[in-house]
């Protein structure tokens, strides 16, 4: 396995000298890695944003600004509304009210600058792996499709496993082939819901890698959706609570990458943990005090 | 001696199904050769492949296998591409099958086979009437397997579908189509059996060709053996349709775990 991730890790160089190829940006160095940073990613924009079913609401009054290139992961108990959150941005549920915006322009649909990643991989049975990631490929002949669907599946190291069906692969090569399909078409907005949730413990930190890796390289906008907090803070620049609906807290995470499981970390983690085990009866801090600050247990 | 005693396990499996009928065949030949059943009553596996080879021999028994042969896969043709068609649409256009769903169901329900009076009443006993019956027969079986199969596509494969633009006919062509197809080749292989079910009956019945007919006639002489030889006749082309449906199950469904363990071209990781 970790020569496997070794291999993925090799391959994005060559998947980049490709790109690099096709006219697109070298990355030269860190400057140019920011400045197609900043190319790459798409920005978000939510502003008073509601969702209900069925008369019931589930998402109140979001505020929510995301930078282009920047990870940001959505935290909270199961049913708070996060998974909603993401649907709106993706654009495959409509909001009640508000407005939503991705580089400046409403959120109308699905655009192909946008791929999800579900929590399950829903790859087509009937297709092999290399057609799975194919279907990522926007606008392409036939043959370059395929070589950058190949290209896409080295990435993550499965580049042996191109002519298998997806019944065959384990739960961790699945999500993989996944994040390959999502990754091929070189999206600028990446957003995740839980994919990693089933996922044992090994699998999801070598998964956790590869996904920060190719973030950094690729420079796309991350949201991910996840009720792990130590994941969250393992990967994002920005946390954000949500709780019954509404954003309980707004925390950047000021760590250096690759982080570490030092104090720092620790201590980001315990500050939300902390926060999401309060009883949501209690007042809770405005989201933007809450900021670097840990809750006082007597407020 | 481990390896060839495998094999030799492997072959015995494989023979495994035909144990039965050849014990059937083998006691039948006994009872009958010693008397026990008399030639009245049924004559032995002998006499009717004598009997066979009789017919073989003057090309009776070749052409009335190749009408009704033929008349079954009309029919079949007619009534499971309309079927198809029908599921098809319905599955995809909900308003389609608010409109339609109601009345096919009804049709359903009558035994398609009680419209035989009404069918020698319209067409008389030329083909029409055995190829108009087996269609009806044929079609219900493959239309509600193709709209349960339309209906029970994963929705998240759909929704997924649509994420990566996946659109209009493209989007049933890759995703809902592939899905639906275990479930129409189990309409398949269900109307497979109906179809020669139909057409034995409307072959009885009336008809101036084919096995139905060689059996009926056979009768008037009273002889038992051409009469035995039909029934078998059937009982092996069902057979025969049955092993072409699992091919197709097993050729267009490598893919699925059950149908395509050995057809994975898998390779250790």
């Amino acid at each position: 396995m970790a020569s496997a991730f070794r291999q993925g890790g090799l391959a994005v160089k060559d998947f980049l000298n490709l790109n690099e190829a096709a006219g697109e940006t070298p990355l030269a160095d860190e400057e140019a890695r920011l400045s197609q940073k900043q190319e790459s990613g798409m920005s978000v924009e939510l502003d008073g944003v509601a969702k209900s079913f069925g008369g019931k609401p589930v998402l109140q009054n979001i505020r929510l600004s995301i930078r282009r290139g920047e990870f940001v992961a959505v935290v909270g108990r199961s049913g708070c509304g996060k998974s909603t959150l993401l649907r709106l941005i993706a654009g495959l549920d409509n909001a009640s009210s508000g407005t939503l915006e991705r580089d400046g322009k409403p959120v109308d649909g699905i655009s192909p600058d946008t791929r999800f990643m579900f929590q399950e991989a829903r790859l087509l049975p009937w297709n092999s792996v290399l057609d799975n990631v194919r279907i990522g490929v926007v606008g392409s002949d036939a043959k370059s499709a395929k070589r950058k669907a190949y290209a896409a599946l080295e990435l993550v190291g499965l580049q042996d496993r191109a002519g298998d069906w997806p019944s065959v692969l384990s739960g961790g090569q699945r999500q993989r082939v996944a994040l390959a399909r999502a990754i091929v078409g070189n999206p600028r907005l990446l957003l995740f819901d839980e994919p990693l949730g089933a996922l044992d413990a090994l699998t999801r930190i070598e998964m956790q890698r590869l996904i920060e890796q190719l973030w950094l390289q690729r420079g796309f906008t991350a949201v991910m959706v996840t009720h792990d907090v130590s994941e969250a803070v393992a990967l994002a620049d920005r946390v954000v609570l949500i709780e019954e609906g509404r954003i309980a807290m707004d925390l950047p995470v000021t760590l250096a990458r690759p982080r570490e499981r030092d104090n720092g970390f620790v201590h980001f983690e315990r500050l939300i943990l902390d926060r999401v085990m309060t009883p949501a009866g209690r007042p809770a801090e405005r989201a933007d005090t809450a900021a670097g600050r840990a809750p006082d247990p007597l407020s | 001696m481990h390896r060839v005693t495998r094999g030799l396990f492997r072959r015995a499996s494989r023979a495994l199904p035909w144990y039965i009928p050849l014990a059937v065949l083998a006691v039948w030949q006994l009872l009958g050769g010693i008397g026990w059943i008399p030639e009245r009553t049924l004559p032995t596996p002998y006499q009717v492949l004598a009997a066979g080879f009789d017919l073989l021999r003057d090309g009776e028994l070749t052409h009335a296998i190749l009408v009704s042969t033929w008349r079954a896969l009309i029919g079949f043709a007619v009534g499971g591409s309309i079927g198809f068609l029908l599921g098809l649409l319905n599955g995809v256009i909900p308003l389609f099958e608010k409109l339609t769903d109601s009345t096919i169901q009804m049709i359903r329900n009558i035994p398609h086979l009680a419209m035989i009076p009404l069918v020698i009443a319209w067409f008389g006993i030329e083909e029409k009437a055995k190829i108009f019956l087996v269609a009806l027969g044929v079609l219900f079986p493959i239309y509600l397997n193709t709209l349960h199969g339309i209906r029970s596509v994963d929705p998240g494969l759909i929704e997924m579908g649509k994420v990566y633009g996946l659109r209009g006919w493209r989007l049933y062509r890759k995703v809902v189509l592939p899905g639906a197809l275990p479930s129409v080749l189990v309409g398949v292989r269900f109307s497979l059996g109906i179809m020669w079910l139909t057409l034995i009956v409307a072959e009885t019945i009336a008809a101036d060709a084919g096995i139905g007919f060689m059996a009926m006639n056979a009768r008037e002489f009273f002889q038992l053996d051409v009469v035995v030889l039909s029934i078998l006749l059937y009982a092996l082309l069902g057979k025969l349709s049955d092993l072409i449906a699992k091919w197709l199950e097993r050729r267009w469904l490598k893919w699925h775990p059950h149908f395509g363990k050995e057809a994975s071209p898998s390779k250790t990781s």
